[in-house]
Parts: C-alpha cells; sequence; structure tokens
C-alpha cells in the first residue's frame, strides 16, 4: 500500500504535515492496524515543548501501549481533543481526522531526519 | 500427597510417553543434580498432622489475653455468613479471571467492592485491590510521581511507621526522595512551614493520614489543601482504618486526589499481619495510572451485561519494563470477605459499628485518664484509638509488661517509634471490646499507678 | 441470567442486628470531622447470601473442573490447610503480640523458612513478600543493595531476561531502575550459551531466568551459564514459578543461584483465591543473607523465637506487617503432609502429567519442541489458523464450553498461536484423558466448521466481552 504523498514519516510510524511554520502529527496507517482497537490517547499539553523524538505520550488499544514518539521538536499549539470521547478516530482515519496535535516547528533542519512516502513505504515493507 | 495415581496409571502413563521409570523421566545433567533426599520430615497421616498444627497454634497464648492493640491491625466482629459464604469452594481455588466467561460471579463481586471503596473514600474509581496499606502507599505515591513527574515526596510523621518504612523501601527502588512533616503536640501533623517546602513545586504528593497512627483525627483543613494544589501537588490520603469510614469525613471530601488504605478491618482476621487487603482510589483524571487489576463492565456477544478485566494493557505481562507497576497479583479473596461483609452488615451495621468503636474508646480514655498518673497524651479527636501517657517514673515498656503479667495486651509502646513519646502507649478498642474488658484494663492500671507511687515513696 | 448489582437490592433500614444501635457520632466528635450519608445498600442475610451463592455460581474454579492452565500451577488445595489455617490460635493473633506469646505462629514461620531452605538449596529465606512480582521487586532491591555495599551501584545497571520469561520480571527490574536486555532463545528453546556471554559484562547486576524455563523445558546449560554471570561479577536470579517441576530432583542453589523467589500459591497448594493474596518468599545464598528485608525469625539457644526488626543491610521492609501468615502455615501444612518424598514424587507426577498429556496432544496438535518436557509444555495452533482461520484463542474458549478451564494462550510470546498446558500432579489419569479427549473435539470440529469453533463459547453464562468497548468507555464502578 502506497503512502500518502506531501507528508514526511518517522522510523517510529508517525507522519507529519507541514503547514507553514506548523506541523500536524498523526500516525500512520501501518501504526494504527498493527496496534488494533485504539482505546485511548494521551497527549502532550498544549504550551508544551517537546524535543524531537522524544517520548511525548501513549497510544493505548485493548492489546498494547505504545509510546508516542515525536516526529519533530517545537511547542504544542493544538491537540486533537475529539480524540478524548472518541479514540477510535485514530483507526478509521489516521491521515486525516485522527490527527494527533500541532507543534509550532522548532526548525527546517529537523525535517531533513524523517523520511520520504517512498522510504517509509520500504521500512514498512521490510515489516 | 494428593496425587490420584495407582502403580498401574503410572506405568500406562510411562509407557505412552516412552520412557522407563519416573526417575528418567526427571534426569538432569550430573552438575546440578541433587545430592541426597530432601532434608525435611517424613510425611505425616492428616490425624497427627492436624494435632501438630493444632499444637502450634495453642502457642499462641496471645489470643487469650483481653487486648488493646491496634496500630494498623484490628480486631472487628465478622458475623459467620461472611466466611461461610467466602469460603465456598468456588470463589477460594479460582484463578484470576482472565477467562471472563466462566469468572461472571467473581468479576462482579470484585467490580462491587471498586464501588464499596468509591462509596466509603468518596471518589471516582477504585482498582482491584493491592497486597496491603503499606504497599497502596508506595503505589499511590509512584502514581504521584508518573502524574507530576516530580520525584519527590512528603509524607506526614504522623503516617504508620511501617507504611512510611515501605515508602522508603521503594523509594530506593525508584531513586525517589522521601522528606517527613513533624507531628505537632496534639498529635496531628505540624503544617505550619508546609507553604514554604512546597514553593519550589519539587514534591509529587503530600501524605496524610486519618484517623493517624496516634488514633487523631487529621484531616487536613482547607488552606492547607488550598496551598497544596496551588503547587500542583497531590494530596494523597492514607486510611489504615477502614471502618473509619464509615462516620468520617471521607478523603475526598477533605482534598485527596489519591486515597490509599488498608481494609482489613472489614471482615478480614488480624491473622498475625495477613494477608490484608490494600485499596487505591482516585479521581477520574488518574484513571490510566492506577496500578493493578480493574474489573469492568462492558457487553457480550448476545447483548447482555458482562463484566472483565480491563485496561490490561497497562499491566506487566503486555507492557513489560513500561508498566505502570510491576504489580500482577490482587489481593481477590481479602477483598471478596471485605465485600461480603459489606453487603452483610450494610450501611446501618457498619455505622452502628463504627460508632461503636468511637463510644468505647471514648469510655477507655476517660477511664483511663481518671487514674492518678495516667492522662490522654494528645488533644486531638480520635476514633478508636487513643495515646495515654503512663507514669515517668514507670515508662511504657514495664506498664505494659505489667499488665501482661494480669494477661492484659494494654497497646503499643509508641517509644518504639517516636522518642518524644517514650511513656506512651497507644491503646485501641473497638466494638468487640466488652466494659468487662475495660474495668480489667483500669483494675490492674490502678494497681500499677499505686505500685509506682509506692516504689516512688520508698525512693524518697 | 445477570445478577443484579448488590446496591440495586435491599432496602433502607433492612438492617441485620449484628450490633446494637446505640448512641451517635456527634456525641463525641465535632461535626467538621464526620461524612454526610453512608450510600451503602442494606440487605437481609438471606438476600447476601442469596447473592454470593449465585455469583460463586457462575465461577469456574479448581473445585468445580479441570485448570490445565500453563505457568499457574492450578493443583488441588487440600481442605486441611484451610482448617488449619483458620485456628482462632492463628487468625486471631495481632502482629504486636509479644515474641514470647506468639512462639507457634513464630515457630510455624521458622520451619517453613528452613524448610524452603532445604528443599531450595539457599541459606535463607525471607517470608515476607506478598506475592510473585513482589518478591522479584524485593530480590531485585536485595542485589542493587549488595552492589552498593561493594562498591559496584554505579556501574551494575543492566537485567538479562530471556524471551521466554514472564512479564513481571522486566517490570520488576524497572522498579529498581536496571535496564533490561532481553536475550533470545535458541533453536532448542532453551538460553544459548554464545548469546548470553556476548550480552553480559560488568554492568551485568543479575540474570533472571527460570528453570525449567517457560516452554517447560530444563535449561541444561544453567551450570555453565550461571559461571559465566558469575565470571562478570553478576548474580544468578531463580523465578520460581516453576519449581513444581523441580522437587527432590534438582535445587536452584546447587544450579548456582543466587537469588529466588517462590510463588508459594503455587508449588505449595495455597489456594489462588480468585487472583490472590498470594505469597512469594525470597532465598538467597549466603552472601546475600545480610541484605533480606525485615523482620526475620530467629532461634536463639534457649530454644524460644524472635521477630529480629532491625539489621543493618537490610533493605528494609516491604508490607505492612511480617508476612501473609495464614497463607504460611497452609504452606507448612502442605510440607508436612507431604514430607521430603512426598514433595520428591509431587514433582515426578507433575512431570509424568505433563509427559502424558504432550504424548497423547502432539498426535493432534503440534508441540513445537518435540522432547521430553517437565511440568508444562507448549503446543500451537499456527498450522490450524493457516487451514481453518481457529486461532489458540478460539479454542481456548471452545474448551470452556466442554468443561474445562482453558490453556494459558499466547504466552511465552516466541511460540505464535501458543497453548501453554500444565495439568499439575493432582489430576488423575481419567480426568487427563478427558481433557484430551475434548482437545481432539475441538480441534477436529475446528477442521469440519471452523464457525462453531469461532462462535464459541456458547454454553457459558455470557459470550465472548467487548474489550474495546470496556477499555474505550471504562465502567468500573456502579453509579446510582
Amino acid at each position: 500500500m502506497a503512502q500518502p504523498e506531501g507528508l514526511l514519516y518517522s522510523k517510529e510510524h508517525e507522519w507529519l504535515k507541514v503547514e507553514g511554520d506548523v506541523g500536524v502529527v498523526g500516525i500512520t496507517d501501518y501504526a494504527q492496524n498493527s496496534l488494533g482497537d485504539i482505546v485511548y490517547v494521551e497527549l502532550p499539553r498544549e504550551g508544551q515543548t517537546i524535543q524531537q523524538f522524544g517520548s511525548i505520550g501513549v497510544v493505548e488499544s485493548v492489546k498494547a501501549v505504545s509510546d508516542l514518539y515525536t516526529p519533530v521538536g517545537g511547542v504544542v499549539t493544538e491537540v486533537n481533543k475529539a480524540l478524548e470521547a472518541d479514540p477510535a478516530l485514530v483507526n478509521r482515519d489516521a491521515f486525516g481526522e485522527g490527527w494527533l496535535y500541532k507543534v509550532k516547528l522548532a526548525g527546517p533542519a529537523e525535517l531533513e531526519q524523517l523520511l520520504a512516502p517512498s522510504a517509509y513505504e520500504s521500512l514498512v515493507a521490510e515489516g | 500427597m494428593y496425587a490420584p495415581h495407582t502403580d498401574s496409571d503410572i506405568a500406562e502413563m510411562l509407557a505412552v510417553v516412552g520412557v522407563s521409570s519416573l526417575e528418567e523421566l526427571v534426569e538432569v545433567p550430573d552438575a546440578v543434580a541433587i545430592a541426597g533426599p530432601l532434608d525435611v520430615p517424613p510425611s505425616l497421616p492428616e490425624i497427627e498432622l492436624a494435632a501438630k498444627i493444632a499444637g502450634y497454634a495453642k502457642a499462641n497464648t496471645a489470643v487469650g489475653y483481653t487486648s488493646f492493640l491496634g496500630a494498623g491491625a484490628y480486631r472487628h466482629y465478622c458475623p459467620p455468613v461472611v466466611m461461610s459464604l467466602a469460603m465456598r469452594g468456588e470463589f477460594l481455588t479460582a484463578y484470576t479471571p482472565y477467562q471472563a466467561e466462566v469468572s461472571q460471579g467473581y468479576l462482579q463481586a470484585i467490580y462491587e467492592w471498586q464501588t464499596y471503596v468509591c462509596l466509603l473514600t468518596g471518589l471516582d474509581i477504585a482498582n482491584a485491590s493491592v497486597y496491603d496499606g503499606a504497599t497502596a502507599l508506595a503505589e499511590g505515591a509512584i502514581m504521584a510521581v508518573n502524574a507530576t513527574g516530580r520525584r519527590a515526596i512528603l509524607v506526614s510523621r504522623a503516617v504508620h511507621p511501617n507504611y512510611r518504612a515501605v515508602l522508603r523501601t521503594y523509594a530506593r527502588g525508584l531513586e525517589l526522595d522521601v522528606e517527613e512533616l513533624p507531628v505537632a503536640p496534639d498529635g496531628t501533623t505540624d503544617t505550619t512551614n508546609l507553604e514554604a517546602r512546597l514553593a519550589d513545586k519539587r514534591f509529587a504528593a503530600v501524605v496524610v493520614q486519618s484517623p493517624n497512627f496516634f488514633g487523631s483525627i487529621d484531616a487536613p483543613a482547607a488552606d492547607v489543601v488550598a496551598a497544596i494544589k496551588a503547587t500542583g501537588t497531590i494530596l494523597i490520603g492514607v486510611v489504615a482504618e477502614a471502618m473509619s469510614l464509615a462516620v468520617l469525613a471521607t478523603p475526598a471530601s477533605w482534598g485527596a486526589e489519591i486515597a490509599v488504605g488498608e481494609g482489613q478491618s472489614f471482615g478480614n482476621p488480624v491473622a498475625y499481619g495477613g494477608p490484608y487487603v490494600g485499596f487505591i482510589a482516585s479521581t477520574k483524571e488518574h484513571m490510566r495510572r492506577i496500578p493493578g487489576r480493574l474489573v469492568g463492565r462492558s457487553v457480550d456477544n448476545r447483548g447482555n451485561d458482562a463484566f472483565t478485566l480491563t485496561l490490561q494493557a497497562r499491566e506487566q505481562h503486555i507492557r513489560r519494563e513500561k508498566a505502570t507497576s510491576n504489580i500482577c497479583t490482587n489481593q481477590a479473596h481479602c477483598a471478596l470477605v471485605a465485600t461480603i461483609y459489606l453487603a452483610a452488615v450494610g450501611a446501618s451495621g457498619l455505622r452502628r459499628a463504627a460508632v461503636l468503636n468511637v463510644e468505647r474508646t471514648y469510655a477507655l480514655a476517660e477511664r483511663v485518664a481518671a487514674i492518678d498518673g495516667f492522662s490522654r497524651a494528645l488533644g486531638a479527636p480520635v476514633f478508636n484509638e487513643v495515646a495515654v501517657r503512663v507514669p515517668a517514673t514507670f515508662g511504657a515498656a514495664r506498664v505494659l509488661a505489667e499488665l501482661e503479667r494480669r494477661s492484659i495486651l494494654g497497646g503499643v509502646d509508641l517509644g518504639r517509634w517516636y522518642p518524644e513519646f517514650a511513656d506512651c502507649v497507644l491503646m485501641n478498642a473497638t466494638e468487640v471490646t466488652t466494659p468487662e474488658d475495660i474495668d480489667a484494663l483500669c483494675v490492674a492500671l490502678g494497681d500499677i499507678a499505686a505500685a509506682a507511687r509506692e516504689s516512688a515513696a520508698v525512693h524518697v | 441470567m445477570s445478577e443484579r448489582l448488590i446496591f440495586e437490592t435491599g432496602q433502607p433500614g433492612r438492617a441485620n442486628t449484628y450490633f446494637p444501635n446505640g448512641r451517635t457520632a456527634d456525641e463525641f466528635l465535632p461535626a467538621s470531622a464526620l461524612r454526610d450519608a453512608l450510600p451503602l445498600p442494606d440487605n437481609s442475610e438471606l438476600d447476601v447470601v442469596r447473592h454470593f451463592t449465585r455469583l460463586s455460581q457462575k465461577t469456574f474454579a479448581i473445585d468445580t473442573g479441570f485448570y490445565p492452565l500453563g505457568s499457574c500451577t492450578m493443583k488441588y488445595n487440600p481442605r486441611v490447610n484451610e482448617a488449619m489455617a483458620s485456628q482462632p490460635g492463628f487468625k486471631d493473633l495481632h502482629p504486636y503480640a509479644p515474641d514470647p506469646l506468639a512462639q507457634g505462629a513464630l515457630r510455624v514461620m521458622y520451619e517453613l523458612e528452613r524448610s524452603l531452605s532445604a528443599i531450595f538449596g539457599m541459606s535463607a529465606f525471607s517470608l515476607n513478600p506478598a506475592a510473585g512480582a513482589h518478591a522479584e521487586l524485593t530480590a531485585l532491591l536485595i542485589a542493587k543493595a549488595y552492589f552498593a555495599k561493594i562498591g559496584q551501584g554505579a556501574s551494575r545497571t543492566t537485567v538479562i531476561v530471556p524471551d521466554t520469561a514472564h512479564g513481571t520480571n522486566p517490570a520488576s527490574a524497572a522498579m529498581v531502575g536496571y535496564k533490561v536486555i532481553s536475550l533470545p532463545s535458541d533453536a532448542r528453546g532453551r538460553v544459548g550459551l554464545e548469546e548470553l556471554k556476548a550480552a553480559i559484562g560488568d554492568d551485568t547486576a543479575v540474570c533472571m531466568m527460570t528453570n525449567p524455563n517457560t516452554l517447560g523445558l530444563f535449561e541444561d546449560h544453567i551450570h555453565e551459564i550461571a559461571e559465566a554471570v558469575h565470571a562478570v561479577g553478576g548474580l544468578m536470579y531463580y523465578d520460581g514459578a516453576n519449581a513444581n517441576a523441580l522437587m527432590g530432583n534438582a535445587r536452584p542453589g546447587d544450579m548456582g543461584f543466587d537469588l529466588m523467589h517462590l510463588n508459594l500459591h503455587k508449588t505449595f497448594s495455597i489456594p489462588h483465591g480468585g487472583g490472590g493474596a498470594g505469597h512469594g518468599p525470597v532465598g538467597v545464598a549466603e552472601r546475600l543473607v545480610p541484605f533480606l528485608p525485615v523482620p526475620i525469625v530467629t532461634l536463639d539457644e534457649s530454644g524460644a523465637y524472635h521477630l529480629e526488626h532491625e539489621r543493618e543491610d537490610a533493605i528494609g521492609t516491604m508490607r505492612s506487617f511480617w508476612s501473609n501468615f495464614s497463607h504460611a502455615v497452609r504452606a507448612l501444612t502442605y510440607i508436612y503432609a507431604n514430607g521430603g518424598e512426598g514433595l520428591t514424587r509431587v514433582s515426578q507426577l507433575a512431570v509424568l502429567n505433563a509427559n502424558y498429556v504432550r504424548a497423547r496432544v502432539k498426535e493432534f496438535l503440534p508441540t513445537p519442541y518435540d522432547e521430553t518436557c517437565r511440568h508444562e509444555f507448549v503446543a500451537t495452533a499456527q498450522e490450524l489458523k493457516r487451514e481453518t482461520g481457529v486461532r489458540a484463542l478460539d479454542i481456548a474458549k471452545a474448551l470452556l464450553d466442554r468443561g474445562y478451564h482453558a490453556p494459558t494462550v499466547y504466552f511465552p510470546l516466541l511460540v505464535p498461536e501458543c497453548l501453554m498446558i500444565e495439568p499439575t500432579e493432582t489430576e488423575s489419569k481419567e480426568t487427563l484423558d478427558g481433557f484430551i479427549a475434548a482437545l481432539r473435539d475441538v480441534v477436529e470440529t475446528a477442521k469440519r466448521d471452523p464457525q462453531a469453533i469461532l462462535d464459541a463459547p456458547v454454553h457459558t453464562v455470557v459470550g465472548r466481552i467487548d474489550e474495546t468497548r470496556a477499555a474505550r468507555h471504562p465502567d468500573l464502578r456502579w453509579v446510582g
């Protein structure tokens, strides 16, 4: 399955969409599928400063709890409050309504550490 | 030996397996093979076994004494209906209810226990239980550390000394700092410097116990609680005597976000220290941090209400080194005993029992304080324990030894943990303490006081 | 049929007269110290009896059927143990009773400690920890204190855990700040000596193992493994979950283990009680004795027992009071009922039962490590799943329909679609034959009519439960 274009990816299966100086972060469809039914997402606080690849939350499914590593650093500007009531949004629409949080990007250099869709696709294909 | 195998069973089974003897089946490399037979006495037929162990039980002569021992383990009346239900084999010999379809009964009982803990503490959620009150405190402190990201705990010195000791043991493993708040002269926690100590926001939690180790009601005042909350510190309320929850203001009402404690008083015997049943309750915000097992209500594929262990992904068998705690077992059977006890006595019975504790303790305190040379050591209101100051010329240890000669266990010597209370005895009275018990104690103390006066006179 | 919650039955004021109706709390205590209403239900004693009797009838237990639950040792719980533990001389003994008046209890603890030391080849045991995971934490705190004492506290930072280990091992290691290194098993299902040697070094604090391991296989290189770990200055830890295979046959102390724990609720016949209370004594080799948690029971020259509360190097204490004492009574009763020869026989017959079931089950379900096992073995439904879509979990549920408890499934993690079966020694050949026939029926039905197994269970009081809903919308208590 091809990965959506226009996004950047991390090895920890998060995606990043750059919109000006803000990045939108989520987990990939591959990640949600491996986790199974997601029951809870613990997100960073708005206003929190986060470091690239730092552990900043957890995604909990019926069978596993997985740490959430942010693909980029910066200041969290918004979190997806809809996930509180309906964490299954991540299962249903990982690249869309299931986004996790937005972050004011620390700097463009960090983006170079991330994978293009084709590179992420190869990573997933290797299993 | 409780194995049913006949010789012919064994021969037949060995043949199926394809080995010639039991010894061959369990062979291990020579380097680790056992050198000889086990150094354990030969087996006893049950009739001799029962007599032997009964002899050990009879050697515990303390159970025949009139007792005022409390200090974290409480003697209460348990209606016979409680054990007759709890000891049913279906409950006693069940495994952890992982196969929910065949464990609905036990799961429902634990769900009921969780509800009882919530109703008694006033908090939103409770877990299926932990080992005991002291470990509940340690686990509650870890919850606060995880919630705040801070690595220090401030605990009142009026919290049970054993609970504080266990907290320190756990803290050494996790490399947390534990600091203490002093005790005021009236036997409650001294909070005068609290605000200053909290100012640098180093503490994950402030821990107070009510009734505290001295029996004193020690719920922090509203302005103290406000100061704690203003610094983002979590207030943990400890309840070592769950019976008190029937009449005293709930930990939730005095501001605790996390309540931990000991539920032994609900139907479980003192049993020389265990097993007991620790509980942890908290506000909703901490739901995903609460350690141990949790029972939840859901539905099955036929549309029925059904119970199951839930939020298990946080637990050690899935999350391994990243689990919220390593705790695995809960005290299911002790929690079941407590649940049946609460169901049987009901609100009315529990309240009556609790009020009797207060009544008998105040009677005890008044009677003892009326004896020349004895007085109440601390002024604060109490639930079912009272600190008594004994004649200084005698000291607590000698008073207790004199009482022991008269077949009375007068309480615990507070000097064991608190040098400033070296001449004080902590006495407990519950609904099982009779007026005759109090009479016997007071007669004995009167004799001791007279002897103390005489010996003082002789020395002069 | 569902049973109403105790909170939904009864009537206010329907009080049982256990206690006299006397005065009120506000006659003694200030109003500010008192709570508002006490919102608990009042039920008649008869209604309480019926409620909990019906709940018991919806609960599977050893007393109602066979429990082939791997790693859990669900053996018969002799009733003499219960009778002994519930004598007033034990159950009404207060933990602060003076030592001279509690000699019987102290003797129980002392003799249990000596017996366990003899059976497992350790210098001493502590009865302080409440359960297996609690014991692991205790043992690792002992290791940490020991390394601090010899000046290696800062350098010993890692714990080696084989991939077959119980999940509590890494969780416990994390609670004392140790970093966990997971060690893959070799093709024979054992810890590979070369892989182990590559993983250990002067940062190794403890290597945690169980033997037999969770595949039911004896770690036949255990002596070399212990030597290698000791050569780099590390300690060997024995997880006693599988001790039922060993008694009278091999001792962890002789294998080179320095620390161990036992689950008395497994090997020593204490009832599981629906998930606790357990009892998890910790045993140590000579050089670790000073670090054991307090209190410790000692025997003086006059024949008197004492509870020693102060020891300079002790790690502290792990719980409110001394031990899960009632369980110590049960375990000692069990040991004296069996004697040394009986315990040896217990382990032999536990191994016989497991091998008998393995030999018959492999006719219809593959057993990935095809050799003589110890007290338990693993089978796999991997092929069956490929052919029919029926997974280990489905087999487990179909066994419930046939009156048996499920085996442990999906553990150990390295065997896909794993079923882990431990019959214990207290089951008769007839019971085992019945179970084997039921399991065969499940597998054959799966091949013929997989949907029938996927739909299981159908004969239980409830069907499969919506776990996702339970976790997404937690309902953890009744709300009026």
